[in-house]
């Protein structure tokens, strides 16, 4: 599976990172860790500019994390409209990884507070993409 | 310090739909910006045209302004930072001929947003987040502003009423800005009872999506001296960055981008935040004015919205800010914006701001920001 299956909207096919999709698919959220100098990134890069090499490991984000800020998207760019509303956010995992993505749709807009714990999974999308989305714990 | 010079600025008045070409959008500013000048376009040595391409159904849009001002044959090019692609131009400008390569360089910036829906819009601006990891989630410009806004009043209790002041603040100087898109004074209550964009950003909280063009001419201290009456001094220039991704950045109630340029555009300076007498600050949103004055150190963080609410940033204020109508009200044709804040300041400390004139300004700062806080100019100016 490439890249283009990730998302609801994915601008992006060929990449060094498309086993990230195979890891969702095995119900995983992956970072990248830097083999020689132990860097850990999120987004997962495949290329360390420091070191200047390209070995990297896959390490499993670990649950749960913290949300950091959020906002409730009314007004949805063009390809996303028929999502509105919906809930994107950044949250806090451990060794202070942050990661953007949406809250899940059974959270509600009210119930939704700054630092409260959640976990970020694996989430199925119609017409066989893949992505991942925060969820309560 | 006193080497390189703004001897002309100009903009277009800003649409909603020009109706206009580019080239003649262009014209307009550039036009302006040569006005009461001892100088003629065979007496400019490059043009720096500034534009976000994801916008222009022209391609290279350099080579047609070049062609269109009768340019040609000098050196020109485009520079693009998103919505702070002026004021990069304008650095890029000072290097030209700080270094002794010009000695006159005009800085061109333009947008016909209007080409593109409102949608279209937000999608193309979403494309300015990283396409790979945060677009396909559906973030757009308001959406990547709101988490810092609501970041921001969760840490220091900033309230929606505090953004809609900074809403009304602008409204009342575009009010009196002939240039500005969106020329008339709006209530508290109008901009509370705005639709919802991203929360807790609504209508009123958001710039307006414009037509328009703007033109800085640049040139040395000799050449300054000869041709323009009142010559104004770059003194500081700051330019720093942040991650494209929102996950990479450690805090959301502040735009490190701003806080770095600003610290940089100071030190080159050799001023302080107290010195500035009259500031044109990146107000995309409500939110963006408030993290401006914590960041450019009007205000210490979490204590931006005092100043809105003393109304200090009003022109009798203790540091008047956007007394144009900012980007909120005057409009923000992405490219042009720099130039736009740029003509502001230079009229100020010229004495020339008729409309809104601050009392004896002798020093004035611009701050541009690109997209949602990748990249921050500062600039520091000096009658």
């Amino acid at each position: 599976m490439g890249f283009e299956t990730f998302g609801k909207v994915s601008f992006t096919a060929e990449t060094r990172a498309a086993a990230f999709v195979d890891h969702l698919a095995q119900g995983k959220v992956m970072a990248t860790r830097c083999k020689s100098c132990g860097a850990t990134y999120f987004p997962p890069k495949m290329d360390c500019p420091t070191c200047l090499k390209s070995d990297t490991e896959w390490v499993e984000v670990k649950n749960p994390g913290k949300l950091v800020a959020y906002s409730v998207v009314g007004y949805a760019p063009a390809g996303f409209e028929d999502d509105a509303p919906y809930i994107i956010a950044v949250s806090e995992f451990s060794d202070g990884l942050r990661i953007f993505s949406r809250l899940s749709k059974d959270i509600k807009a009210e119930d939704v507070k700054p630092g409260m714990n959640l976990k970020v999974v694996v989430a199925k999308l119609p017409g066989d993409r893949i992505s991942y989305e925060f969820q309560k714990v | 310090m006193d080497d390189v010079a703004i001897i002309g600025v100009g903009q277009s008045t800003f649409f909603r739909k020009s109706g206009l070409n580019i080239r003649e959008l262009c014209f307009d500013a550039y036009k302006e910006s040569m006005q009461g000048l001892d100088l003629t376009n065979k007496d400019i040595d490059a043009s720096v045209t500034c534009s976000a391409p994801e916008y222009d159904k022209q391609r290279t849009p350099s080579g047609l302004i070049s062609e269109y001002l009768e340019l040609t044959p000098k050196s020109a090019f485009l520079v693009e930072s998103v919505c702070s692609s002026s004021t990069s131009g304008l650095r890029v400008a000072y290097s030209l001929i700080k270094s002794g390569l010009h000695k006159v360089v005009a800085v061109i910036g333009f947008q016909k947003m209007s080409e593109l829906t409102s949608r279209e819009s937000a999608e193309r601006m979403g494309r300015g987040a990283d396409i790979m990891w945060e677009t396909p989630f559906g973030i757009s410009m308001p959406s990547g502003y709101a988490l810092f806004a609501q970041a921001h009043m969760a840490k220091f209790g900033t309230t929606e009423q505090q953004l809609a002041k900074v809403r009304v603040k602008n409204a009342f100087y575009a009010s009196k800005n002939p240039k500005a898109i969106y020329p008339k004074i709006v209530t508290l209550e109008e901009v509370m009872a705005s639709a919802p964009v991203a929360s807790p950003l609504k209508t009123f909280d958001c710039c307006a999506a414009a037509d328009g063009s703007s033109c800085i001419i640049v040139a040395s201290a000799d050449v300054a001296k000869r041709v323009s009456k009142i010559p104004i001094w770059i003194a500081g220039l700051g330019a720093a960055t942040d991650t494209m991704s929102m996950s990479g950045r450690k805090t959301f109630t502040s735009l490190s981008c701003a806080t770095e340029a600003a610290a940089q555009a100071y030190k080159m300076a050799g001023v302080t935040p107290q010195d500035i007498d009259v500031a044109e600050v990146h107000d995309c949103f409500t939110i963006s004015e408030i993290l401006a004055y914590e960041d450019l150190g009007f205000a210490k963080p979490g204590e931006g919205t005092r100043l809105i609410e003393e109304k200090q940033t009003y022109i009798d204020g203790k540091i008047p800010v956007n007394v144009d109508g900012g980007l909120l009200c005057k409009g923000h044709p992405i490219g042009a914006t720099g130039g736009s804040q740029m003509r502001t300041i230079v009229r100020q400390l010229r004495g020339e701001a008729v409309e809104a004139q601050v009392k004896n300004a002798e020093i004035g700062l611009v701050h541009n920001i690109g997209g949602v806080g990748q990249y921050g100019n500062v600039i520091i100016l000096r009658r």
